[in-house]
């Protein structure tokens, strides 16, 4: 037993809690331990020899899950990168569908930012002060419990619902999150005996001829996918244009630029190019082989 | 031997009574699982902390190899996890541990509003709580950007685009997270700064007073 009333110690406590004990003074604090009913226990060692052992437990599979789901890391900061969509960790998630409806984005904006958070953490933060009853059982408090009710069921639902916007998202532009696709491809070099080392020739290639008109066609129709400095995109599997008459003859890309490639990925340009716009971009492109 | 310097110190120091102020005191039945299973839900706070330690730990480790620079930033993350021995776990368990403390923080603060734990005489416990709950939400948000990956970089670039739009000092909020006109090097250094001794430094100062008034006032008492 930690300490019972009858300690001869000078300065006497109410109980577990180190508050001294006044005669006749108002009740400010809860009654001591010893006053509730049942059986208490010493906290060390007793109690937190339990509490450890379940602490153990709790770790164990927190190492588990560390094992077996490795902390995800994609490819470098690229500002240049318009084709990434954000996204923040899912704890922001429902702030962050929250500030996509209409009335609260736009000009509206400062009522989503400031206003509607601002009132729900306020009045989460001063709760005390505004739920002052005595009453603490939550089916007796019907307007708090309704209210704490109805803020959890937006929370789920926002970030419901901005996971599958996002995960539809994905699927519409046809993106692997990178972190996926840069464990894949160290997977797949370490099987083929490379070791997983990071490959990245592409950014050594120059680009060949850079002053052609092709350029100009180039840039209104492939950059967006193949991005403005040529090096593709890996997470929209566009390739790197540098280079790229290395593993093409002319007449692949011909084809390729005429018909698409990969079921859509690389979408036809028949429509959107004359048959001599396609002859200047290919040539312009077979061109581009690496500097030996 | 051990009890020898015990005595030693307490002769000169006196600190038993600080012992049992820390240490020495009892578990009412309500709040202890071995009786009744329902109790559980009170374990979510020294859950919380249990992790938050783990946080600071492993935390610590990582900044042994972590650099705070756009141009190694990605680069020393990649090492870490993929060449240094356990350099994969130390950051798993940062990673998780993250997103773990959100969740167990938040089931703590309901068993605590459910059970209507804040009234009187512990308002001021809860408003600490309550800023605890905002400083590990910072401490998530600039915590993201470190890797210095596209994710981390897109979502902090929305992050304080959202901020700007607070009116009259948002463009203030920006600058100072920023550090410049864009999300860059000056952006990457603050946000260490921040997540490492800033943060942290409020954090722990909020959790002693959090622990300083439950010794002071007791648990509550069952419902």
């Amino acid at each position: 037993m930690a300490h019972g009333h009858k300690s001869n110690e000078k300065v006497v406590f109410v109980g577990d809690s180190r508050v001294r004990k006044r005669s006749g003074a108002p009740n400010t604090v809860p009654p001591d331990y010893s006053s509730y009913p049942g059986k208490s226990e010493a906290f060390i060692p007793n109690f937190l020899l339990k509490e450890w052992m379940v602490g153990v437990v709790v770790l164990v599979g927190f190492l588990v899950l560390t094992i077996a789901e490795p902390a995800p890391l994609g490819y470098p900061a690229d500002p240049t990168n318009a084709a990434f969509i954000p996204m923040p960790d899912w704890y922001f998630l429902f702030l962050y569908q929250f500030l996509k409806y209409p009335y609260v984005a736009g000009d509206y904006i400062v009522l989503g930012t400031v206003g509607i958070p601002g009132v729900a953490f306020g009045a989460l933060l001063l709760a005390p002060f505004l739920d002052t009853g005595k009453e603490r059982r939550f089916y007796r408090r019907p307007v708090t419990t309704a209210l704490m009710v109805l803020s959890l069921i937006s929370l789920f639902y926002l970030t419901k619902v901005s996971w599958d916007h996002y995960q539809h998202e994905l699927a519409k532009t046809n993106t692997i999150p990178e972190h996926h696709l840069r464990e894949e491809k160290a997977r797949e070099a370490a099987m083929s005996g490379k070791g997983g080392e990071e490959q990245q020739p592409v950014a050594s290639i120059p680009i060949v001829d850079e002053d052609d008109p092709a350029m100009e066609i180039l840039k209104a129709r492939c950059i967006a996918c193949h991005n403005p400095d040529l090096k593709g995109n890996e997470s929209m599997k566009a390739p790197a244009l540098r280079g790229v008459g290395d593993t093409h003859t002319k007449e692949e890309l011909v084809e390729i630029v005429t018909n698409g490639k990969g079921g859509g990925a690389m979408p036809s340009f028949k429509e959107m190019l004359s048959a001599e716009e396609i002859d200047q971009v290919t040539t312009w492109l077979a061109k581009q082989k690496k500097a030996e | 031997m051990l009890k020898g310097v015990y005595n030693w110190i307490d002769e000169r120091l006196d600190i038993t009574p600080m012992w049992r102020d820390v240490a020495d005191h009892e578990v009412p039945e309500h709040v202890n699982p071995a009786h009744h299973f329902s109790a559980f839900v009170y374990c979510f706070g020294g859950l919380t902390f249990f992790i938050t330690v783990i946080q600071i730990l492993s935390g610590m480790f990582l900044t042994m190899y972590f650099v705070p620079d756009i141009i190694n930033a990605y680069k020393s993350v990649d090492y870490l996890q993929h060449k240094v021995a356990f350099g994969g776990i130390v950051r798993g368990m940062h990673h998780w541990g993250a997103s773990l403390v959100i969740v167990m923080m938040f089931l703590h603060t309901l068993r605590v509003f459910f059970t209507g734990s804040y009234k009187a005489p512990r308002e001021m416990n809860w408003v600490v709580g309550m800023l605890i709950f905002f400083i590990m939400l910072g401490l998530g948000f600039t915590g993201y950007l470190l890797p210095w990956d596209n994710k981390a970089y897109f979502a902090t670039k929305v992050g304080i685009q959202i901020a700007e739009s607070v009116p009259y000092i948002g463009v203030y909020i920006k600058e100072l997270m920023q550090g410049g006109e864009i999300v860059g090097a000056e952006t990457l250094t603050r946000f260490f700064a921040i997540h490492v001794f800033f943060l942290p430094g409020a954090l722990l100062a909020l959790l002693a007073a959090h622990f300083f008034m439950i010794r002071k006032q007791g648990i509550s008492g069952p419902l």
